[in-house]
């Protein structure tokens, strides 16, 4: 009744079809890598000329275009001159020689340095600049002098971690209360929580300007530290997610021993979380630090600024000094890069928002 | 008796867990009514106010309303806002999402590749719109030569007002690996049983993609799509440092918060900046609506399917 197909056949054809799949997935990874390997560069390079930009002077600057790698071009002594070395090439042979003078037509002439009497008189553009590897690292405490960093360290410090501590106390405080108790209302104020987080800030900026401003808190570090001690939506929404991944057997447990609500945060429920911890602790360092808009609006004494209001006024003041400019954002941006390496599993897994899809 | 007994700590103790309740999240009860509620309010009645701070709020009516829709300032900072998020808004989520189902392959040097690209989204700010303005510079820059050598002339970038958005634009694109790492955290979410059950009814590779991916990602691009949104509309500091506040070249970067900004904190127009923070947060939720709307015809649910059955 059915059909028999050879069996050597229909082996040939499941050999004939894996060997595809493979050679197509073969050929698929490959053009991923190269596709990959592209954007890579693009992203990277921003940053490699961040770096050279930092470690050139003033005379590097002008190079057109510019050169990823520091160099400048090596000079040796003529007479007691500093001349530009060239490689050129004289009767097919080539050899290095300085440039001692520009003539008429495009051409220079050229001298042995070794023997001075071996004078060449060649068409420049022909020949081609000696260069050497030159970093000027003295850019970078160079900028930092300039741009008064120490104190604004300190201040993006002061904001960074104490806004840090607010936060993790205020934020697990809460996302406990929303997880773990039942109360009327409870859950439409969770809704109302999670509202703000698509909330503009601008519709309740000038108010709370006002505010600080009455208070007398404008121009000090108040009004970017206080409100973290009372909680944000994205981190009570966050450690909520994780809190209730906690087994309720836990509190039970602890419950039983005799042990406060307060305690089972405290001693059950905290030292489970410190991924998630971990988590709001390292974005907030990131917002803190980077943040541009609130010290801006509310810190006005110079000596009261962060690093980057600070950064900002530093290029508005100086910005024909590029490398220096550069200097101090490469030290600005290092922190966060360091973070990022020795927290990479925080970052790349997406634990932040793997919960927002529910 | 015994049943008072009984009845009574089990009414205290539901009391006394609601008290726990609210006793925990009063911070945040605390900070909503004080940094959120109360200035929401207070910003709306400002915004009938002319009001600059020193003196006390003065009642003008709907005078800021119908100042807003005659200023030329604002519906060109509006119009700039659009602009660039009519463009930056799909790049980021093109490029974002096709970064993600790359890396979301069985390759090698897969956690090279997603720290490469999740890199920037940790360095945003100043420093970074210093470094671009850098790299778009005519004179000192690396893009202008990098497109010689494809024989393109490029534009002169911030210092020409028809190509400063495009810039930023370009520029946005460089943190693309923020939206990217959301995106590959709901392609890993998709579960392969599905994947196997396509395979089995004879879906191919695109068919797979068009079928089980897209559907199964869609709430995470709606996410993304609303929150960049919302965030287009608070964009700030990077506009601020490459025209230093002035939103130039000849205003060409006067992005609608950095317009509000002026007005609140250098001109002093706090009830006109409250009115034009109201009308931006109209515009929000009128266009998340609109999104939240054509939801239905594209985000896919897994309750859904639940639901029907």
């Amino acid at each position: 009744m059915i059909a028999q197909s050879p069996p050597p056949l229909q082996t040939k054809k499941i050999r004939r079809s894996l060997w595809g799949i493979k050679t197509q997935d073969m050929i698929a990874n490959f053009l991923t890598t190269i596709v990959l390997a592209a954007g890579g560069v693009v992203i990277i390079m921003p940053l490699l000329f961040m770096i050279s930009t930092a470690l050139k002077d003033r005379n590097q600057l002008r190079q057109v275009p510019p050169l990823l790698i520091p160099q400048e071009i090596t000079t040796v002594k003529v007479n007691g001159e500093d001349e530009p070395l060239y490689n050129v090439t004289v009767d097919g042979q080539s050899r290095q020689m300085a440039l001692i003078k520009n003539l008429p037509g495009g051409k220079g002439r050229f001298v042995d340095p070794q023997n001075p009497n071996d004078v060449q008189d060649l068409a420049i553009a022909g020949q081609s600049a000696v260069r050497q590897l030159e970093m000027h690292f003295e850019n970078i405490p160079e900028a930092l002098t300039q741009m008064k960093f120490g104190q604004r360290l300190v201040n993006t410090l002061l904001v960074t971690f104490i806004g840090m501590a607010g936060v993790l106390f205020s934020c697990s405080l809460v996302a406990y209360g929303f997880s773990r108790f039942r109360a009327p209302w409870l859950n439409v104020l969770f809704i109302v929580l999670l509202s703000t987080i698509m909330l503009p800030s601008q519709v309740r900026l000038i108010p709370t300007y006002v505010l600080f401003q009455k208070l007398g808190w404008v121009d000090t570090l108040l009004p970017l530290i206080v409100p973290a001690f009372f909680a944000n939506a994205y981190d009570v929404f966050l450690l909520r997610q994780f809190f209730m991944t906690i087994p309720l057997e836990l509190d039970d447990a602890a419950k039983i021993d005799g042990a406060s609500p307060l305690e089972i945060l405290m001693y059950v429920i905290l030292p489970q979380a410190r991924p998630a911890l971990v988590t709001v602790a390292i974005f907030h360092f990131l917002y803190a630090w980077n943040d541009f808009y609130e010290p801006l609006i509310y810190l006005h004494s110079p000596e009261n600024w962060t690093l980057a209001v600070g950064l900002q006024t530093f290029d508005a003041l100086y910005a024909q000094n590029t490398h220096l400019i550069m200097a101090a954002s490469l030290i600005m941006i290092l922190p966060p890069i360091i973070l990022f390496f020795l927290a990479q599993r925080i970052f790349t897994q997406g634990i932040v928002f793997t919960g927002l899809k529910q | 008796m015994n049943l008072v007994k009984i009845h009574r700590p089990r009414i205290s103790m539901s009391r006394r867990e609601s008290l726990w309740a609210y006793a925990t999240i009063s911070p945040w009860i605390i900070g909503f009514l004080v940094f959120i509620l109360g200035p929401m309010i207070a910003s709306l009645y400002f915004s009938f106010t002319e009001y600059n701070i020193i003196d006390a709020p003065r009642w003008i009516g709907l005078q800021n309303y119908q100042k807003v829709l005659t200023d030329p300032f604002f519906w060109h900072s509006l119009g700039v806002t659009l602009k660039f998020a009519v463009f930056a808004l799909p790049l980021n989520l093109v490029f974002g999402f096709m970064i993600a189902v790359l890396l979301n392959q069985k390759i090698r040097g897969l956690k090279i590749w997603r720290t490469v690209y999740y890199l920037p989204s940790v360095v945003a700010g100043v420093a970074v719109a210093l470094l671009f303005v850098r790299i778009f510079s005519p004179s000192q820059g690396i893009l202008n030569p990098f497109l010689k050598l494809f024989g393109i002339e490029g534009p002169h970038w911030f210092d020409d007002p028809n190509w400063s958005v495009p810039a930023l634009v370009i520029m946005s694109l460089w943190s693309v690996g923020g939206g990217m790492i959301i995106y590959l955290a709901g392609l890993q979410g998709v579960p392969t049983d599905l994947y196997d059950a396509a395979k089995v009814d004879g879906a191919n590779r695109a068919q797979r993609f068009r079928f089980v991916t897209l559907p199964m990602v869609s709430p995470v691009i709606f996410y993304n799509l609303v929150m960049g949104l919302i965030g287009t509309f608070q964009y700030f500091t990077e506009v601020y440092v490459i025209s230093a506040g002035t939103g130039g070249p000849v205003r060409s970067t006067l992005f609608y918060n950095l317009y509000l900004y002026q007005n609140a904190f250098r001109y002093f127009k706090m009830g006109y900046a409250s009115t034009m923070a109201w009308i931006l947060f109209l515009i929000v939720v009128i266009l998340t609506l609109l999104v939240f709307r054509s939801s239905s015809y594209w985000v896919y649910y897994e309750g859904q399917l639940r639901g029907r059955h």
